[in-house]
């Protein structure tokens, strides 16, 4: 199918509205937008980070699933309390494949759900006896846990409990660090205030830990990986291409990351933000704290990969410079047999994504890299500085959805006829219904690594083995062909 | 004859608890089968029925057994004078937890645990003092208590607190079937007290049920835990709640509210002698700048 004309994609948004009524579609009308990549600003043409309609299905998280679930869960030496009744804690436990080193519930806990498990009484007599009791058997049982952070649910905001002189009693008590965070469900629009919320519990509980402790030896190459989660062990596949090329990479935030790694940071030349959306205030805090300067950077697809090799290169002397041309050349040959290899196959297929994070703009180059053009992406919990990065990625006259609904994801699908679409479990099996290749783009449907050269090869291979899977052909039932249908009509 | 679940509110620290009882109790005399339900983290509705300090609350018990699904209702449901049966909702120390939930999981238990059996012919809740959550509407949901009382005097902030109470009573009369059944004067011995009640009650739409007079015999009653119908049930204090309680009884006055606004409630308490008429030109001046004036 043809690419959309500006008019096109437009009239198509149109007729997408149509169905609302009055009020949710002026507030839908700001959220959808054809793409101009001239533009400087998002704001000219897309509003983000708003309240989502009632009524429509979002398909966002909450303020805990962004704490718990993206940014404090997996440092992996610490326990997280989902603090609240269980379910929090039960469906998000270990579902998002940060992959981690260690012997878990012994020196590592990332798989493991620990929850206060609140009931009525919980609730009418608060909870923080059980917390402080819950922080002791924690000490007891797993002595060998860095530190706890307290993951706040929803109905601790409301009855008012003291988490924070429940917090400050338990580090006298155990040693250790142990962190309240605020991350109550309903607060904010999305998952993002979540992870805002996290980054500043970090800041006032963990970053300035060791701040005067000059015992860590430092070099002069030393980074911090920021905003890597380790999905299908992406973090690993980054940095190995760093210290290839001469980097001491000194903290992994928050994939297989420690307690010890986020306290030592500070002490970095150099910060790398893979996700920009859910750890940039924890960048610009250090930034203006501890002077130190933050970059961000693409590991999708060996042409981002090359561009922000070099760019973090630049921040170092010619060692790491060369380093960067080494190391983009010693990959060389590996990359070019997986674009040879996969390019012919997927060349010229249009791709529809909707995710969150970083993912809507930084998978574009690696689907570009083996010849494929993606045609629509949004955001889930997006600011408009995430549009302001995208629209410059984008091809014109692309569709951008923010915070896209249930029912216009679908209608822009049909009507955009995509051959591959990208987004979450909640939307995969409508469009694999619907005969559409999918593949699921949170935690790379039990796939990865994504990211880095070893990565990239894993991306191409799901993309062919998915796109040009066979099964496709046998969607459509053999009498519901055109010609079959026709049979059946005139049978019945 | 089918029960009737009244709810009684007022400002707090006006009575509620002390009228309640002894308007329980005379009810309990005059040969009905009744129940209280103290709905107050201070568990102190019913003491002068069970000569208690404070009865062991579904709460308090919940908390004890590890789920308020472990408790049984002979656990929480005690017999005190006359066979008047006592629950205390319960609920936590203040400034912890969530004691609307409190009240919201004890009436919820009452019911499923068939509290509310076929022989009662009433049911009070004596509700802590303002409404200042959901929780502490429960009492006043669909298919609870029906009928309000609102326990004033005739005290400037009892007032406030008794329309304001009306203005909440008006939600849920639109969406379910409470009405205001009365206002209950506890009287604090103001001046034209009656008259400023009953004229209040009027503009509400309602009627001021009883004036209960002022009387130490309540207090010499209460330190013993009892209520004055039990203590000294010849004085005219305790005919006072008898009247009471027969006008209750035989109450059928039952109205959406119509709450007045502060200006009409102040124009009221300046009628009477309450409340200064305004004086513009004081508002903001510190005292000192008055000195100086």
């Amino acid at each position: 199918m043809a690419a959309l004309t500006k008019e096109e994609t437009e009239a198509l948004i149109q007729e997408v509205l149509e169905i609302y009524p009055e009020q949710a579609k002026k507030d839908r009308a700001k959220h959808l937008a054809v793409n101009d990549p001239t533009l400087e600003k998002s704001n000219k043409c897309i509003t983000s980070n708003r309240k989502s309609q009632p009524g429509v299905m979002t398909i966002r998280g909450c303020a805990y699933a962004g704490s718990k679930g993206v940014v404090w869960g997996p440092i992996k030496d610490m326990i997280h309390i989902s603090h609240g009744p269980v379910g929090c804690g039960q469906y998000s436990r270990a579902g998002r494949r940060n992959y981690y080193v260690g012997t878990t519930g012994v020196n590592t806990f990332g798989t493991m759900n620990f929850t206060s498990d609140f009931t009525e009484k919980d609730i009418v007599f608060g909870g923080d006896k059980k917390l402080a009791k819950i922080i002791t058997e924690i000490e007891g049982l797993f002595p060998l846990h860095k530190g706890i952070s307290i993951q706040s649910e929803c109905p601790i905001g409301l009855i008012g409990d003291d988490i924070e002189a429940v917090a400050k009693k338990g580090n006298k008590e155990i040693d250790k660090p142990v962190i309240p965070v605020r991350c109550e469900g309903f607060r904010g629009v999305s998952q993002s205030l979540g992870h805002h919320i996290a980054n500043d519990a970090i800041r006032d509980w963990v970053l300035g830990n060791r701040d005067g402790d000059e015992s860590f030896p430092t070099t002069p190459y030393d980074v911090a990986v920021i905003g890597d989660y380790n999905i299908g062990g992406d973090a690993w596949a980054s940095r190995t291409l760093l210290e290839e090329m001469g980097l001491r990479v000194v903290a992994q935030w928050s994939g297989d990351g420690t307690l010890a790694e986020i306290e030592n940071t500070p002490k970095v030349k150099l910060n790398l933000i893979h996700c920009y959306r859910s750890m940039n205030y924890i960048a610009r805090h250090m930034e203006e704290k501890y002077k130190i300067p933050w970059i961000e950077y693409n590991f999708f697809g060996p042409t981002k990969i090359a561009e922000s090799l070099r760019r973090i290169a630049s921040h170092f002397d010619d060692t790491i410079k060369e380093g960067a041309e080494r190391v983009i050349k010693r990959y060389e040959a590996e990359y070019q047999a997986v674009i040879d290899k996969y390019k012919p196959r997927l060349e010229g297929k249009r791709v529809m994504l909707y995710i969150g994070g970083l993912r809507p703009r930084h998978v574009i180059g690696a689907y570009e890299d083996l010849g494929m053009e993606v045609v629509g992406t949004g955001y889930e919990f997006g600011h408009n500085d995430d549009y302001d990065r995208t629209i410059k990625e984008m091809g014109n006259a692309t569709l951008l959805y923010d915070d896209v609904t249930g029912y216009e994801f679908e209608e822009f699908v049909k009507r955009v006829q995509p051959d591959l679409i990208g987004s979450g479990i909640k939307e995969k099996y409508i469009f694999q219904k619907m005969g559409i290749p999918f593949r699921q783009m949170h935690s790379w449907d039990y796939s990865g690594p994504y990211h880095g050269y070893d990565g990239f090869a894993i991306f191409a291979r799901d993309m062919d083995m998915t796109l040009n899977n066979p099964c496709w052909k046998q969607v459509k039932a053999p009498w519901k062909t055109e010609a079959g249908s026709e049979d059946v009509k005139i049978a019945a | 004859m089918a029960l009737r679940q009244c709810a009684i509110y007022g400002k707090g620290g006006i009575g509620k608890s002390t009228t309640t009882q002894n308007l329980v109790s005379a009810l309990a005399e005059l040969g009905n089968n009744v129940m209280i339900v103290g709905c107050d983290p201070k568990a102190d509705s019913t003491r002068l029925i069970l000569h208690a300090k404070a009865q062991t609350t579904i709460m308090s018990l919940a908390a004890e057994a590890g789920s308020v699904e472990d408790l049984e209702l002979e656990d929480v449901l005690k017999a005190g004078y006359r066979g008047i049966k006592c629950v205390e909702s319960g609920g936590p120390e203040p400034g912890v937890g969530c004691a609307g939930r409190g009240v919201i999981t004890a009436i919820n238990f009452l019911e499923e645990e068939g509290a509310y059996d076929d022989e009662l012919d009433f049911v009070f809740y004596d509700v802590l003092g303002d409404v200042v959550c959901g929780g502490f509407a429960m009492p006043i949901r669909e298919n609870k208590a029906q009928e309000i009382y609102i326990v004033c005097s005739g005290e400037m902030m009892a007032m406030y607190a008794a329309n304001n109470i009306a203005k909440g009573i008006v939600k849920y009369a639109n969406s379910g079937s409470v009405r205001l059944a009365g206002l209950i004067c506890n009287s604090r011995n103001t001046a034209r007290e009656d008259e400023l009640i009953s004229a209040l009650a009027a503009k509400i739409g309602t009627t001021m049920i009883h004036f209960v007079p002022r009387d130490n015999v309540v207090q010499r009653a209460e330190i013993r835990r009892m209520t004055v119908i039990e203590y000294e049930p010849n004085c005219s204090q305790a005919d006072e709640y008898r009247q009471l309680a027969t006008k209750i009884r035989d109450n059928r006055n039952f109205i959406i509210p119509t709450p007045i606004t502060m200006d009409e409630l102040e124009e009221l308490m300046m009628e009477f002698g309450i409340l200064e008429a305004e004086d513009e030109a004081i508002i903001g001046v510190t005292a000192a700048a008055e000195a100086t004036a």
